[in-house]
């Protein structure tokens, strides 16, 4: 790990220490998203158990809209981006870290719903539950790589809270897929997860690649 | 008193010829679809099982058809406009405007196929929808590419044909990503066999009517994609001639 991707990890990371307010509106806004959908479907059984992978992606999807909305703003404020364009480290660090920054947050948004999820939906695991801890951070890798480099795309623009999930969900859809899925099938224990979670790996690993060749690109782009 | 006569100089000659060959390629492009729909309704007998139903073939598959080339342009278009845009701003310019012809002339397309499939599906099989490989990568691939046009819609500055230019890549990476996910998880829960090979066990007389309207639907659909490109380059040479103005007052 370079210096720079380690100083701004640690940047970010202190920063939201002190604030708290990127994990803690994903949190309330992820525990709406699951009561809400409690209320629409009012799963039950065996209904509960097939549609909780839908549900427990859809909700980190729209929770983590908050944190990366709001993920490039400090940068943007006080010309602290044209700071970062001048100083001579290579931009993928400064994005890479943004992405593990974010990651974390959204993970522990999930580590912390996930037993609210699992009382709320009285869910059982059916299949192997070593395999979840494969399944949401892949999947959640790609939701914040993908959303990180495309609200730095959005950054520019009039709408940037509205245009960020318009050019990101259509690309996530492959992804969104593939976690759904593999939740679904180790939930419900039906079927082998193996092939998504190998999919998710190769998304990962594609997307995540072209997004840090072609972040440079997008931070110097005036 | 009388205006002076004077032979047609170089330029003006080219420019008439240029206007004629358009006007030609018109009405070659307006016969061809003519004879397409007269192939089409007219000629191509009726189909075993569906009857008349399925003529709407003839505009479905070559606007899909069309629909992907325009959007391969596209990324043509944007993998040359990130490659140029340092070294020669002109070409540049023109990779960039094939970049948006091509992504919304495909849009529109696009917006065709998935039109014309349900209303055919409806009717051959009783479902305006499923969501095999084929069907979602469309849809998928419509969404892209709307998403890239709202893109270059709401970003302002200069900057904006770089970022799009970035998104028309990602875009484009995504759709085999997209179609073979999709085929993964509809081997795990088989659907319908929805259409399979259309052109598979094809009577040859509704074989060569789906090609002259391919034929037919490429030409115009080339028509108004040199069109959209023609207008995008206008409108970036005014813009480069108001830079300019403003540079110099």
């Amino acid at each position: 790990m370079t210096r720079a991707l380690w100083t701004h990890l640690v940047k970010d990371l202190r920063i939201e220490w002190r604030s708290r307010e990127a994990v803690n509106s994903m949190l309330f806004f992820a525990l709406l998203v699951v009561v809400l959908f409690s209320l629409a479907f009012s799963p039950r059984g065996a209904f509960s158990q097939e549609i909780s992978g839908g549900v427990i992606c859809v909700a980190t999807l729209f929770a983590s809209m908050s944190a990366l909305n709001q993920a490039w703003a400090r940068e943007i404020r006080h010309q602290v981006l044209d700071a970062q364009r001048m100083a001579p480290a290579p931009g993928a660090d400064l994005f890479l870290a943004k992405v593990v920054a974010n990651f974390l947050f959204v993970s522990i948004v999930q580590l912390v719903l996930a037993p609210v999820f699992l009382v709320f939906y009285n869910l059982r695991v059916e299949g192997q539950a070593w395999q979840l801890a494969l399944v949401l951070p892949l999947g959640t890798w790609a939701l914040v790589a993908n959303g990180t480099f495309f609200a730095a795309l959005s950054i520019r623009s009039r709408n940037r809270e509205l245009l960020l999930p318009l050019i990101l969900f259509p690309i996530f859809m492959p992804a969104l897929l593939a976690m759904v899925l593999a939740t679904g099938s180790i939930l419900t224990g039906d079927s082998d997860p193996g092939l998504w979670i190998k999919m998710l790996a190769g998304y990962d690993i594609i997307f995540t690649t072209v997004s840090l060749l072609l972040f440079d690109v997008v931070l110097n782009a005036e | 008193m009388e205006p002076a006569l004077h032979p047609p100089s170089y330029t003006e000659i080219r420019h008439r010829m240029k206007k004629l060959a358009i006007g030609l390629y018109v009405a070659i492009t307006a016969a061809l679809l003519a004879w397409g729909f007269y192939q089409a309704v007219y000629v191509a007998p009726a189909d075993a099982m569906q009857g008349e139903v399925y003529r709407i073939i003839f505009y479905h598959v070559p606007s899909a058809s069309v629909a992907f080339l325009f959007f391969a342009i596209s990324l043509c278009g944007s993998i040359g406009f990130l490659a140029f845009r340092r070294n020669d701003a002109n070409r540049a310019q023109v990779a960039d405007a094939w970049a948006l012809a091509g992504a919304e002339v495909g849009v529109v397309f696009c917006t065709v196929v998935l039109i014309t499939g349900p209303i055919w599906g409806r009717r051959a099989w009783g479902i305006w929808w499923t969501w095999d490989a084929r069907l979602t990568t469309t849809l998928v691939l419509w969404l892209i590419y709307v998403s890239y046009l709202l893109l270059r819609r709401f970003v302002a500055g200069p900057q904006m044909q770089t970022l799009a230019a970035v998104l028309g890549i990602f875009g484009a990476l995504d759709v085999p990503i997209v179609y073979m996910s999709n085929r993964w998880w509809r081997t795990q829960h088989p659907a319908p066999v929805f259409g399979g090979d259309s052109a598979s066990g094809m009577d040859p007389a509704m074989v060569s009517a789906l090609m002259w309207n391919m034929l037919a639907w490429l030409l115009w659909g080339l028509l108004i994609l040199g069109l959209r490109y023609r207008v995008e380059r206008q409108h970036q040479e005014f813009a480069e001639s108001d830079a300019l103005d403003a540079l110099e007052a």
